[in-house]
C-alpha cells in the first residue's frame, strides 16, 4: 500500500478537561478526494484545525504525519508551509477589498518597497482560470460578487499559497443545488490537475458523487473509514455509522399529555437575509400544542436559529413573510419585547454572546426580562428580586455562592440554567429554547430535560431546537426537521428514528 | 489590632480600585495645600473649587451613561456653550425671564439630544461621527448667535444668582458661631448622618442575606473616612458664604442621577445594553430607545451645563462650551467609566470631575505655565486609565 499523503495517528485532544477527540486515525492518499462525515459536534472541524495548526502542537496528543514523516504544527503558518491549506465554512475575505487583494493578503508580490500590483493580478487571472472563474475580475470588489462567487475566490487564494492538500470545511452549506454541483465538479477537476482534496460535508449525496475515500466521526472517534476503489458504501450504511449509538437512559419520562389547542403557529412564513437575498426559511408551516414538546432538527446551516429569530420580534431585520398565530390568533411581533409581552420567548444557542450579561449578577440577569415582576413603584426592589432569584436558584439546582455572583464565574451549565431561569420568569405561554443543553455537563443536561417536561405539564408549548438527535427524539411529541431553510420533514414521536431524522436532514 | 492591618491589606487589595481616586484625589489636594502655603484650602478657593466643577460635574455625569451605553458625545461642549448663548440672548434681547428663558433651553438641550440619539438608533451612525458633525454644528451656531454682538453680558440678577448665589442663612441666628453659614453647617451634619445611617442599614440587611460585607473596622474607618472629609468640605464653604446654588443643583442631579441608574428599571436597562447588546434586546429591552433616552438626558444636562456656566460667567462668551467635552470625558474616565461598556458610575464621575477641576484650579494657584498643565492633565488621565486597564478582572 502507498505511504498516505496525510495521516493522523492516535489524535486525543481536550478543551479544558472535555476530551473531544478519542485515539482519533485518519489518512488521505495522494491525488484523491477523501470525505470526512460526522454529525454536528463529531470533532471534524477540530481535526481540521489541529491538521492546520490553529491547534498548535502541545495542545493535543499523537502525530501527524506528511508522507509518512512526522511534523510538528506550531503554528498557521508551518502547515501552510508542509503545504496544507484550508478553506473554512465561514469565508474569511474582506469584503471591501478587491479580488486580487484577497488573493494576496499577507503573502503580497513585492517589487522594491511596493506591492507588485500588475503581478498580482495576472498571476490571480491564472489562478482563476484553473478554478474556472474566468468570469471574475481581478479588480472587483469581493462584497460585490455571489456567495458562490466569494466562494471560488476563496478557492483561488487557497491554491495561490501552492498547496499540496485543500481542506474545505462545508463548502456548499451556503450554496444552492446548481452552484453546489458546479462546486463539485471543480473540485473532481482539482484533483484531475493532480491536487490532493479533504472535503468536509454532511450533505451525503455529494460526498458519494466525488469521495474516493470516506472516515466518518462519531463522538470524537473513528468508526469507519471506506476506500471506495476496494469496497463501495451505499448512503444508508454510512448514516448508521454516523448515528449508530444507543439512546441511554437520559430522558426522563412525559408528565402529561399535550392538548389539542395550539400555542404556536407558523403559516407560509419566509425569511430572507437582507443583504445576500438568501432565503434563511422559506413556506414554514408548522404548530406547536400546548404542553406539547415539539423537536425542530437540523444541522448546521439549516436555518433553524434563523427561524427563531425571525418569529421572535426579528431582532436583526430580515426580511420576513407569513404568518405567526398564538393561541389561534393571527399576531405581529415588533420586536422581542413586543414577543415577550404576548407570551413568546426565545432563549438563545450562544448564552455569552447574545444571552448572558457576563458582568453582571445572577440575580440581574434573572430578572432582565420582567423587571416590572419585581418593581414595586419606580424602584427596583432589591428584596423581591433576592426571593425570585434565590427561588430559581433552588428550583434548577444552580450552583453559586449566592445571588449576587457574577455570571462571567459560573461554569457554561451554570450559566445555561441562569439563562434558562430569566425564560421561565419572563412567564410566556410559548419557549422556544435554541441548543439548549449545547457544550454543558451530562448531569446539567439532566436537570434541564426534567425542567422540559414539567414545562410541558404546565402547558407550556415547546419549541426544541437541537441538532443532537437523541435529545430530539429522547424528548419529543412530534418532530419536524429542516433543511436548506425547509421542512423537510414531520415524523410522530412513535415513528422517528435516527436514520429516519438524519435521511431527511441531509436531503 | 493585627487584624485591623490584615482587614485594610485585603480591603485594598480587592477595593483599590474603587477607592484609588479618592486616595489620588487626597494626594493631590495634599501637595496643593502644601505647595501653595495654605492658600488652596482657603474657605474662598474651595468654595471656588466646587462652583467650577458645577458646569463640568453634569457633563460628566451625562457622558457616563452615553459610554456605558458604548456610545461618546463629542458635541456636548459646544452644544452648552451655544444653548448658554441662547438663554442669554432669549432675556437680553427678547424680554425672557430667567425661569422661561431656562426651561426654553433645557428643551432644545434635550431636542438636540434626541437628534443625535435618533442618528445613533435609527441610522446606525458612529456616535462619534454623528457628534462630531454637532460639535461642528453647534460651534458654528455659537459664533453666529454672539456675532455682531460679541461677549453678551446678562444683567438678569435671578439667573446670574444660580452661579454666583448662595442659599440663605436660618434666620435670628447672628449672634451664634459668626462668620460661618449655620443652615450648611446644618445640612453639612444631617448629611453625614444620613450616609452613616443608610450605609449602616444597608451593611447590616446585606449580612442578613449572606452576601459577603466589609469586616467591621475597614467599614467604620471607611464611614469616618467619609463623614470627616463631608465635614472638612462644610465647615470651608460655611466659613465662606455657604452652599452655592450651583452646589445644590449639581447635588440634585447627582442624587436624581444615581436614583436612577441604581434602583430602577430604566436604569437597569441602561447597564444592561452596555453590558451586552445583543442580550439586552434579545430579553426585550429596546436598545433604539434606552439610546435615544441616554442622548436626551445628555443633552438636557448640556443645557444645564450651560446654564451654569453663563450664569457664572454672567455673560455668553464666544469661545464657551470649548474642551468642555473632553474635560468632561476624562473626568468620566477617571471615575472608572470602561468604553467596554456596562461599567460605571454617575457618583464617581462626578468625583473625576472634581479631580480635573482640583488640577486645574490648583496649578492655577500655583501659576503653573498653561502649557505644562495641559501636559499634567494628560499624564493624569493616561494614569488614571492605565490603572483602570491594570486592575481590572480584580475583585469581586
Amino acid at each position: 500500500m502507498d505511504t498516505p499523503l496525510v495521516e493522523v495517528v492516535n489524535l486525543n485532544k481536550a478543551f479544558s478537561g472535555v476530551q473531544v477527540l478519542f485515539d482519533v486515525n485518519f489518512r488521505v492518499k495522494k491525488n484523491e478526494i477523501h470525505c470526512l462525515v460526522g454529525e454536528n459536534g463529531a470533532g471534524k472541524s477540530t481535526l481540521m484545525k489541529i491538521l492546520s495548526g490553529v491547534y498548535p502542537a502541545g495542545e493535543y496528543e499523537g502525530e501527524i504525519r506528511i508522507e509518512g514523516r512526522p511534523v510538528v504544527f506550531h503554528s498557521i503558518e508551518d502547515s501552510e508551509r508542509a503545504g496544507i491549506a484550508i478553506i473554512y465554512q465561514e469565508l474569511s475575505l474582506v469584503p471591501e477589498m478587491t479580488v486580487f487583494e484577497n488573493v494576496f493578503l499577507g503573502h503580497e508580490l513585492r517589487k522594491g518597497l511596493t506591492v507588485d500590483v500588475a503581478g498580482e493580478i495576472a498571476e490571480t487571472e491564472r489562478l482563476l482560470s484553473l478554478v474556472k472563474g474566468e468570469s471574475i475580475s481581478p479588480t472587483s470588489r469581493v462584497k460585490e460578487l455571489s456567495v458562490s462567487l466569494q466562494q471560488l475566490v476563496e478557492i483561488t487564494k487557497a491554491l495561490s499559497r501552492n498547496p499540496r492538500v485543500l481542506i474545505l470545511d462545508e463548502p456548499t452549506s451556503a450554496l444552492s443545488e446548481e452552484e453546489s454541483s458546479n462546486l463539485l465538479k471543480l473540485l473532481l477537476d482539482l484533483k484531475k490537475q493532480g491536487m490532493t482534496i479533504i472535503l468536509i460535508s454532511h450533505r451525503l449525496r455529494e460526498v458519494l458523487q466525488v469521495a474516493d475515500s470516506i472516515t466518518v466521526l462519531r463522538d470524537g472517534r473513528t468508526v469507519a473509514y471506506f476506500d471506495r476503489s476496494v469496497q463501495d458504501v451505499t448512503e444508508a450504511e454510512i448514516i448508521r455509522h454516523m448515528v449508530g449509538r444507543e439512546i441511554k437512559d437520559l430522558y426522563p419520562p412525559r408528565l402529561s399529555v399535550p392538548s389539542e389547542e395550539i400555542g404556536l403557529e407558523l403559516r407560509g412564513w419566509s425569511a430572507v437575509h437582507p443583504r445576500t437575498g438568501r432565503y434563511l426559511a422559506r413556506d414554514i408551516n408548522i404548530k406547536v400544542r400546548k404542553g406539547e414538546v415539539v423537536g425542530l432538527f437540523g444541522l448546521v446551516g439549516a436555518g433553524r436559529t434563523e427561524l427563531a429569530l425571525s418569529i421572535f420580534g426579528n431582532p436583526y431585520g430580515y426580511i420576513v413573510s407569513g404568518q405567526v398565530l398564538v393561541n389561534g390568533k393571527p399576531t405581529k411581533f415588533a420586536s422581542p419585547e413586543d414577543a415577550i409581552r404576548q407570551g413568546v420567548f426565545y432563549l438563545t444557542e450562544d448564552r455569552k454572546e447574545r444571552g448572558l450579561i457576563l458582568i453582571q449578577t445572577i440575580a440581574q440577569n434573572t430578572t432582565l426580562s420582567n423587571l416590572e415582576g419585581v418593581t414595586s413603584g419606580l424602584v427596583v426592589d432589591d428584596h423581591k428580586e433576592l426571593q425570585v432569584t434565590n427561588s430559581f436558584i433552588t428550583r434548577l439546582n444552580i450552583k453559586a455562592r449566592h445571588a449576587k455572583v457574577r455570571v462571567s464565574t459560573l461554569s457554561g451549565g451554570t450559566q445555561q440554567k441562569v439563562l434558562v431561569a430569566r425564560g421561565l420568569f419572563a412567564v410566556p405561554d410559548v419557549l422556544i429554547m435554541d441548543e439548549p443543553t449545547r457544550g454543558i455537563d451530562v448531569g446539567a443536561k439532566y436537570e434541564i430535560y426534567g425542567l422540559i417536561r414539567e414545562l410541558a405539564r404546565e402547558g407550556k408549548a415547546i419549541l426544541l431546537i437541537s441538532s443532537e438527535l437523541p435529545e430530539i427524539l429522547g424528548l419529543s411529541d412530534r418532530i419536524y426537521v429542516m433543511g436548506r431553510g425547509r421542512i423537510t420533514g414531520e415524523l410522530s414521536a412513535a415513528e422517528a428514528t435516527q436514520e429516519k431524522i438524519m435521511a431527511l436532514a441531509i436531503d | 489590632m493585627s487584624s485591623f492591618w490584615s482587614h485594610l491589606r485585603a480591603f485594598l487589595k480587592e477595593h483599590i480600585r474603587d477607592y484609588a481616586m479618592f486616595l489620588a484625589l487626597l494626594f493631590i489636594m495634599g501637595v496643593f495645600a502644601a505647595m501653595s502655603g495654605g492658600d488652596f484650602l482657603s474657605p474662598v478657593n474651595i468654595s471656588n473649587l466646587i462652583n467650577q466643577t458645577g458646569y463640568l460635574g453634569v457633563l460628566s455625569i451625562g457622558v457616563t451613561l452615553v459610554i456605558v451605553i458604548r456610545h461618546i458625545d463629542l458635541s456636548i461642549g459646544f452644544l452648552s456653550g451655544f444653548l448658554g448663548a441662547v438663554a442669554a440672548i432669549l432675556m437680553k434681547f427678547h424680554g425672557f425671564s430667567a425661569l422661561s428663558a431656562i426651561f426654553v433651553v433645557l428643551v432644545l438641550g434635550t431636542l438636540a439630544g434626541l437628534l443625535n440619539g435618533s442618528m445613533v438608533a435609527f441610522l446606525g451612525i458612529p456616535a462619534f461621527v454623528a457628534t462630531l458633525a454637532g460639535w461642528l454644528a453647534y460651534r458654528g451656531a455659537l459664533l453666529l448667535a454672539t456675532r455682531g454682538t460679541g461677549t453678551i453680558i446678562i444683567n438678569n440678577a435671578a439667573f446670574n444668582a444660580i452661579g454666583n448665589g448662595f442659599i440663605p442663612d436660618i434666620p435670628g441666628l447672628q449672634g451664634f458661631l459668626p462668620g460661618y453659614h449655620k443652615l450648611t453647617l446644618l445640612l453639612g451634619v444631617v448629611g453625614a448622618l444620613w450616609i452613616i445611617f443608610s450605609a449602616v442599614r444597608a451593611r447590616s440587611r446585606d449580612k442578613a442575606r449572606g452576601f459577603d460585607v466589609l469586616p467591621l473596622d475597614v467599614f467604620i474607618l471607611e464611614l469616618s473616612f467619609v463623614s470627616f472629609f463631608l465635614m472638612f468640605l462644610t465647615v470651608k464653604l460655611a466659613a465662606h458664604r455657604g452652599i452655592s446654588w450651583t452646589l445644590v443643583i449639581v447635588l440634585a442631579i447627582t442624587l436624581i442621577y444615581h436614583f436612577v441608574t441604581t434602583r430602577t428599571v430604566l436604569g437597569r436597562h441602561i447597564y444592561a445594553v452596555g453590558g451586552n447588546p445583543e442580550a439586552a434586546e434579545l430579553s426585550g429591552v429596546s436598545v433604539k430607545k434606552i439610546t435615544l433616552i441616554v442622548f436626551a438626558s445628555m443633552g438636557l444636562l448640556s443645557a444645564l451645563s450651560g446654564i451654569l456656566f453663563a450664569s457664572r460667567l454672567q455673560s455668553a462668551t464666544t469661545t464657551a462650551g470649548q474642551l468642555f467635552e473632553l474635560y468632561a470625558i476624562a473626568g468620566a474616565y477617571i471615575g472608572g467609566v470602561s468604553a467596554a461598556g456596562g461599567v460605571g458610575n454617575v457618583v464617581n464621575s462626578l468625583v473625576g470631575a472634581f479631580v480635573m477641576s482640583t488640577l486645574t484650579n490648583g496649578m492655577n494657584l500655583l501659576g503653573v505655565d498653561i502649557s505644562l498643565q495641559y501636559i499634567i492633565l494628560g499624564v493624569v488621565l493616561a494614569a488614571a486609565v492605565v490603572f483602570d486597564v491594570a486592575t481590572r478582572g480584580r475583585g469581586r
